[in-house]
């Protein structure tokens, strides 16, 4: 057992985009900081979603609230983290089976909410985005995006970490430390380090772990109400669209196709799930092929471009808090002082919302902190301050590689640290996603990096076409170069290799399948991965 | 399930498995480090510039554009194309007037054919060299070939056109730039070798440079018109009683087969079967018994032979190889494969010279040590290079088929009494 020397003005618990922005939040408010995850960041819902940057204009006809939330969010992320944004445009597009009154409805909700939205002629939104579906017979523009969440957290950790809190990935809380009935502290399970016991103590400690955060309640003795949907979506080997397209209806299934870095995403179904189910998430088929079969409808050429892999994610759905049956869900942020709430002291819960409003979840629970800790003198700086990286960027011209200007829409501002001098530096290691051996030392040294899986979601190595098959076993070298661990790394590769076949799997036919092909032949035969156990040990 | 069965890319770079044997096949990448290499630049970067144009690389201009990439790959990725296409659609700059004028082919014939000895003493001038380099870039190391006094087509017409019509087969002859306004001892080799098999020759009724030059300099606007009427021409010559139309060099009929459709998107598939190289149409006839050649008794020759990137992209090497080594008095040494370096213009350009001739390094070293009585290859350009790289004069293998052959021999196996 290790108790942490430090005590803490508030531990946040869950590495997704909500906690890493409270964590910032918190520690831009001068307060002392300690953020755990209990594998990586972006692990959960916030690295599994369409990186849609909603204009709201989806929510407009049905719930105002979250329509206004998003907007107002999307103006704030647009500002603040500029590189993680890509200004694309949506369309939210009508086709001959859809009713075209619904339109009118639509650009009303969207005015209403403050979105603005535009009703423009089929001809022109064909020339806007060339893919959509030809015969559509109306469309509305609206100001949609797309948002890396992996960038996104990861700037909101880093600069947590800048202003002072402290970073512990691999830790996942087990146990609250309670003095009758006041939480005044967390006990972690150490996975990096045999399942060792950690304690740390804190005056207040904020569960934001998403859909897990509905066990982690129950652990504190509380209850909030949630229910795992899940949401499965397709990834497409290249952008077949640059404009976000949305079906002008009523949501429903796989109407949303969103260009994303160099692939795009069409998603997504929705499903209520168990809670046995929400660690283990599985594509079936039937998933695929509604995918496939609605998607068609938004870009025909869908149908005929290589899928590179199919994933889901669990968003958490939380029970409006008046209504214990759960029946009535809200979409909308709730931010739950258990203490006025439960008579339980020390902790909050901040849940429900979406990746987009993550900002102003982050905020609300801070303002519930400071309240708790009485230092409601810090006000919120989130709205205004750019998260590091999203500076304005002048240097593109000064980058001549392709590698390094996609370096630069990765890291903004901060791609100027990643070592480039030599020709060492520029040598790739992930050649379809052109991330450079410079771009994997920086990773290392600064994001978080313990093992190839952190170093995907930090820097899109093995997200390409080949999914691994060259780059995973180059970045293991490096990694091995800064710990001297191969027998972990090897593990590591063939953990790698496993989880891209995951995805691949559900949609493994045709390129795919013999991409995937080589790549077991590559590391299972070649290499002997096969012959590796569970623990990395040789059979 | 009937999306999954019916969910196959149609987009050719999807089907890079990235194996990377393009990559490890270039010859480019191992003495260019700007060079990003034919897998990074071609399917790697395209999904890249898919997303945005920023992501071209000027540095694609170092490909060679010899698609050795192309006939290494396991799943037909055209990666050769997709390289071209992105410099033809991303680059910013208008082509110069360098590689304008390298690519104007039949402009500069034309014009340097009228004075060709004063334009050959001209452009081998040092002072003349010095000033193309420096104003044109145009490397001064370069020799350029020599112009002829006639062309070809005026000597065909003059001397052997109206004795063709009696031959039982027709075919006609895409002789191209260098046999019209450089060479035209080739053509005439050609027109010899075809009369003793019993072929009568004919010209296309209007011939323009098969338009290589133009599509790797980008003047895709200028190749397309050319393309048109060579397509046309060579409609016309097939349904006016052809059996096919020929040309002796690889690049001209590589460009006309399959530049084409590939990179000027013009569908040739009706004519496509009937345009092939002339040894291949040899060699098919001589295999299905239909004619026969009869070598010379006396003729003795070590002959080394080159294959050019575009001979090997078309699968035709084994037809040179095949002929050349029939020669009873021939020793062949096929040498390693091996591109030359110089890829028509690019060897040209100052930028490219050292690059140029460090990839034909090994192919040089290797005629120097084999030291055939000459070389062989099926491109002029490859000619040029190796004249200019080594000690060797180069022939194309129609040439030496027509040098070996014992006419009457020939004529009398082919049972010709004309």
């Amino acid at each position: 057992m290790k108790e942490l020397d430090r005590h803490y003005d508030v531990i946040v618990i869950g590495g997704g985009a909500t906690g890493a922005g409270t964590a910032r939040d918190c520690a831009l408010r001068g307060l002392k900081v300690l953020l755990v995850e209990r594998f990586d960041f972006t692990h959960g819902a916030t690295g599994r979603n369409h990186g849609l940057l909603h204009s709201g204009a989806r929510y407009a006809v049905t719930d105002s609230e979250s329509a206004r939330e998003c907007i107002e969010e999307n103006m704030i992320l647009r500002r603040i983290a500029a590189n993680c944004v890509e200004d694309t445009g949506g369309l939210f597009i009508t086709l001959p089976e859809d009713d075209l009154d619904y339109q009118n409805t639509f650009v009303k909700s969207c005015l209403a909410a403050g979105i603005q939205a535009e009703a423009i002629d089929p001809d022109l939104a064909r020339r806007l985005e060339p893919s959509v579906n030809p015969g559509l017979i109306g469309a509305v523009k609206v100001p949609d995006g797309s948002i890396d969440p992996f960038r996104l957290t990861m700037a909101n950790v880093y600069d947590a970490r800048i202003h002072g809190a402290d970073i512990l990935t691999y830790h996942e809380v087990t146990d609250f430390i309670r003095s009758g009935s006041r939480i005044e502290g967390v006990v972690m399970c150490d996975h990096r380090n045999s399942g060792h016991e950690v304690r740390a103590t804190a005056d207040v400690v904020v569960n934001a772990a998403g859909i897990w955060g509905h066990l982690l309640a129950e652990k504190a003795g509380v209850s909030v109400k949630m229910f795992p949907a899940k949401g499965a979506l397709l990834v497409f080997g290249h952008r077949v669209n640059n404009v976000v397209i949305n079906r002008c209806r009523k949501p429903a299934n796989a109407d949303i196709l969103v260009p994303g870095d160099t692939v795009c995403v069409i998603g997504t179904t929705s499903d209520r799930v168990s809670f046995d189910e929400v660690d283990r998430m599985d594509v079936s088929p039937e998933e695929v092929d509604v995918l496939l079969r609605e998607g068609i409808k938004l870009a025909p050429s869908l149908a005929t471009t290589r899928i590179l892999r199919a994933y889901a994610g669990v968003r958490p759905l939380v029970a409006s808090d008046d209504d214990p049956s759960g029946r009535s869900i809200s979409r909308g942020i709730v931010c739950l002082d258990h203490a006025s709430r439960d008579g339980l002291e020390g902790f909050v819960t901040i849940t429900g919302g979406k990746l987009m409003t993550y900002r102003l979840m982050a905020e609300w629970a801070t303002d519930t902190v400071c309240r708790k800790l009485g230092r409601e003198s810090a006000g919120c700086v989130t709205a205004e301050l750019p998260l590091p990286g999203s500076e304005p960027i002048d240097a593109e011209a000064s980058r001549s590689t392709a590698g390094e200007k996609a370096a630069v829409g990765r890291h903004g501002t901060l791609a100027s640290r990643i070592p480039s001098a030599y020709a060492s530096d520029r040598a790739l290691v992930c050649e379809c996603e052109e991330v450079s051996v410079g771009e994997v030392e920086y990773a290392v040294n600064n994001l978080n990096v313990d093992n190839l899986l952190n170093l995907r979601r930090r820097t899109r190595l093995g997200m390409g076409t080949c999914q691994g098959q060259l780059c995973v076993c180059r970045a293991a070298a490096i990694l091995e170069k800064h710990d001297n661990c191969t027998d972990r790394h090897l593990n590591g590769i063939r953990q790698f290799v496993n989880e891209r076949w995951k995805g691949m799997r559900p949609v493994a036919w045709g390129d795919n399948l013999a991409e995937s092909q080589l790549t077991a032949w590559l590391y299972g035969n070649v290499a002997g991965l096969d012959s590796l156990d569970d623990s990395g040990e040789m059979n | 399930m009937d999306f999954q069965n019916e969910n196959i890319s149609r987009y050719n770079f999807e089907q890079c498995t990235k194996c990377t044997v393009c990559t490890v096949v270039c010859p480019v990448t191992p003495v260019n480090p700007r060079y990003p290499g034919p897998k990074q630049a071609g399917p790697d970067g395209e999904r890249y510039r898919l997303k945005d144009s920023v992501f071209f690389d000027e540095a694609f201009k170092y490909c060679l554009n010899c698609k050795r990439c192309e006939v290494a790959c396991p799943s037909d990725v055209r990666i050769g194309d997709i390289i071209l296409a992105a410099r033809i659609a991303h680059t910013k700059s208008r082509p110069s007037l360098r590689d304008t004028m390298l690519a104007e082919t039949d402009l500069m014939g034309s014009l340097a054919t009228i004075c060709a000895p004063v334009v050959n003493t001209t452009l081998a001038m040092k002072p003349v060299k010095y000033i193309m380099d420096r104003t044109l870039g145009i490397d001064s190391h370069r020799r350029f070939p020599k112009y002829a006094g006639t062309k070809f087509v005026t000597w065909f017409r003059r001397n052997a056109e109206s004795l063709q019509a009696d031959y039982p087969r027709q075919v006609s002859y895409f002789h191209g730039c260098y046999v019209n306004y450089n060479y035209p001892d080739l053509g005439k080799a050609f027109v010899r070798l075809f009369n003793a098999v019993g072929v009568g020759v004919h010209l296309l009724d209007r011939e323009r440079c098969c338009g290589v030059a133009k599509i790797s300099n980008r003047l895709v606007k200028e190749a397309t018109r050319d393309a048109k009427i060579n397509l046309d021409a060579v409609r016309k010559a097939i349904s006016g009683g052809s059996e096919a139309v020929l040309a002796t060099s690889s690049t001209c009929c590589f460009t006309l087969r399959d530049e084409y459709p590939h990179m000027l998107g013009l569908d040739n598939a009706d004519v496509r079967p009937s345009i092939t190289l002339a040894v291949a149409y040899l060699a098919r006839l001589i295999e299905s018994g239909d004619i026969k050649l009869v070598f010379r008794d006396d003729y003795r020759r070590r002959i080394a032979y080159h294959t050019p990137c575009h001979m090997e992209r078309m699968g035709y090497t084994q037809y040179s190889i095949g002929l050349l080594s029939s020669i009873p008095g021939v020793e062949l040494i096929v040498l390693n494969p091996n591109c030359c370096g110089i890829a028509g213009t690019y060897g040209f350009k100052k930028e490219n010279y050292q690059t140029s001739q460090a990839i034909g390094a090994p192919l040089f070293e290797q005629i120097e040590r084999v030291r055939p009585d000459f070389v062989a290859t099926d491109c002029e350009t490859c000619k040029w290079q190796i004249e200019m790289s080594t000690l060797q004069r180069v022939y194309n293998p129609i040439e030496v088929l027509a040098e070996a052959l014992d006419f009457d021999a020939t004529r009398k196996a082919n049972n010709l009494n004309i």
